[in-house]
């Protein structure tokens, strides 16, 4: 379970972040929505620890990211933003790097591997470098890679950029199989119709603060609004009124 | 630990697969220099020894009023050849490069002799072209030796001993051994040695920060569950060993070019046997740290692989800056010396060449002084590392 609260943080003058808060539960799909720039990366790399906030807290599984940063990493799989591979490695040595990296026992490696290999239906090229990949094969390599500990929480920055039709279902069709098994998943978008078909619970985020969360069903009654499109809008109006 | 060699296993065989990084670490460092340095050496040799006993062309504009002056020039194996028409051309022609040198014998030449007034004779020169300089020094020299011939000859008739015009007698005991006059030519060579250690690391150290983050691949390695120390400590510890790598291949080539140069000919025992070639590894290889964790520390800095890389050539220069302040100022080692790396390095390798003893001294401080720039420096990268700025 990830909590956020009142998160604030600012690049020199550029408040990023105003006071974000929100919960996203275990067994439940959370999506961030909102246009660019509204922060929803950079709340995201204070949960996977590379940002520090200026103000306020987050917690993964009641674990703090600032004082406990380490701890937390350990209870997180991260896909952040544009997720880059090690071209001379295949994707097999791209995920056991990681699966290494994250202490895993060296003679279930392996198996762990080619686990995750079949999870992800990358077995066609898990044994090719990854130099020549195509965006969809090496966003799921990301993937592949970033789960391999079986984390408790999965944080996924932007993961349909550049995947195709079949690669997005592919990675919706995950994404449901993680919620099934009762890990948190948290992932930014910023495609409402994406969000709209996953999310259990979705967070509007607009200029660094929350403009409205809820379910689908929710959000739709609270803003009056029957298209969620719609709702969208309205609740990114209401923030920048204030 | 474990996190560590994961680190420095990855980056090894990653770069072991990289064409660029070993071309650069295993090619272009180990194999250049030597070369490039055999062709040099070869050169200056060869232009050395033609100057010593070939025979020189030297044109002269009136060799008609000294016949014997021309006489004992050919016996000093100078060989006549005629000048240009006049001393205005004589001047145009060294000017623009058609002759190096033109003497001139003065109309009155002969009159002046038998008058026994200094007899005029001109030596038209370039003084800035140096090889000019050399045949210049040459027939200055021939035509000097011919007037103290003349001036003997002169006294003996007035019947003075010529003993009266060498009041002292200069000898010159030259006590530099053979190996010591090669170690002016490769005491060059430590740089290259220097030179091709950095360059099989600069690509692991550009990778360790620009490089990842270009690609990406930083940001999801920060976010595991490992401290950022181990990350950068195992890529600082695959760059030492690349460096190591290329450090060893170029002193294996080096020695293998050395037995392509015609050291002899001068004079020169170049000392530079297999054990040699062990010890300049032990000596050379305290710098490996030092130059692993500044090349990594000035990539940190930097945005993109491209400025990493306009960087870092100027960091593979750096170490020659002691090294050429020391050679152009012509110092002796010196015990502080031993203080700065790559400048303590090279007096030691250059002492060993000379087959000089070895100061014990010199070598505790020079290996331990290089060590502890490189730990300083390697905390340094630590501490970039675990900044936030470091993902741009």
């Amino acid at each position: 379970m990830i909590v956020v609260k009142e998160l604030h943080r600012s690049f020199g003058k550029v408040k990023a972040v105003r006071g974000i808060s929100f919960t996203a539960p275990d067994g439940k799909v959370t999506g961030l929505l909102g246009p660019n720039g509204a922060g929803k990366s950079t709340t995201l790399r204070v949960l996977y620890t590379v940002l520090k906030p200026d103000r306020g807290s987050a917690t993964i599984d009641g674990v703090d990211v600032v004082t406990n940063g380490l701890e937390a990493r350990r209870r997180i799989g991260a896909l952040p933003h544009g997720s880059g591979l090690y071209p001379q490695l295949t994707a097999r040595e791209n995920i056991a790097y990681y699966a290494r990296l994250c202490g895993l026992d060296e003679s279930g490696i392996d198996d762990k591997v080619a686990g995750i290999v079949d999870l992800l239906e990358i077995g066609a090229f898990a044994d090719r470098r990854s130099k020549g990949f195509s965006q969809g094969q090496r966003t799921k390599v990301a993937l592949a890679r970033s789960l391999v500990h079986d984390p408790q929480n999965i944080i996924l920055d932007e993961p349909s950029n550049g995947l195709d039709v079949m690669a997005t279902r592919s990675l919706r069709a995950l994404i449901l199989k993680l919620k099934d098994a009762g890990r948190c998943v948290l992932f930014s978008s910023h495609v409402m119709q994406e969000v709209a078909a996953l999310c259990d619970d979705i967070v509007i985020i607009a200029a660094g603060k929350v403009a409205i969360d809820g379910s689908a069903d929710g959000i739709r009654k609270r803003t009056g609004c029957d298209d969620l499109e719609d709702a969208f809008v309205k609740a990114i109006h209401m923030v920048d009124a204030e | 630990m474990r996190t560590l060699l994961t680190v420095f296993r990855k980056e090894v065989v990653d770069n072991f697969r990289d064409r660029r990084t070993m071309v650069s670490a295993l090619l272009m460092g180990p194999l250049l220099g030597p070369l490039l340095f055999t062709f040099v050496i070869n050169l200056s040799i060869e232009r050395s020894l033609s100057n010593l006993d070939a025979t020189m062309q030297l044109p002269v504009i009136g060799s008609e009023r000294a016949p014997n002056l021309m006489r004992y020039l050919e016996s000093r194996n100078i060989e006549i050849v005629a000048g240009p028409d006049d001393r205005a051309a004589a001047i145009e022609a060294v000017k623009a490069g058609t002759h190096d040198l033109v003497v001139i014998v003065a109309k009155t030449f002969g009159e002046q002799l038998a008058e026994t007034v200094p007899a005029r004779v001109e030596l038209v020169s370039d003084k800035a072209n140096t090889q000019a300089d050399r045949e210049a020094r040459r027939a200055r020299n021939a035509l000097a030796g011919y007037g103290r011939e003349i001036a003997a000859t002169r006294l003996a008739a007035r019947g003075i001993s010529p003993q009266v015009l060498r009041p002292i007698n200069i000898d010159e005991i030259d006590v530099s051994t053979p190996s010591g006059r090669s170690a002016i030519l490769l005491g060059m060579m430590s740089y290259f040695f220097i030179f091709a250690l950095l360059m099989g690391g600069m690509y692991l150290a550009i990778d360790a920060t620009a490089g990842e983050r270009e690609r990406g691949s930083l940001e999801p390695l920060l976010s595991l569950p490992v401290t950022r120390d181990q990350l950068i400590y195992g890529k600082i510890a695959a760059t030492c060993v690349f460096m190591a790598l290329s450090l060893l291949l170029s002193l294996g080539s080096f020695f293998v070019a050395l037995k392509f140069m015609p050291m002899q000919k001068l004079g020169m025992t170049p000392n530079f046997g297999p054990d040699i070639l062990l010890l300049a590894f032990l000596l050379l290889s305290p710098f490996i740290l030092p130059g692993a964790a500044i090349m990594t520390l000035v990539a940190s800095f930097t945005k993109s692989y491209k400025e990493a890389q306009t960087w870092l050539s100027v960091v593979l220069l750096a170490p020659t800056l002691p090294i050429l302040i020391v050679s152009i100022l012509t110092l002796r080692p010196r015990l502080e010396f031993m203080f700065v790396p790559s400048l303590s390095q090279h007096l030691l390798l250059v002492d060993m060449i000379k087959n000089e003893p070895l100061n014990q001294l010199h070598i505790a401080i020079s290996v331990t002084s290089t060590l502890a720039l490189g730990a300083i420096l390697t905390w340094a990268c630590a501490r970039l590392y675990r900044r936030e700025g470091l993902l741009g």
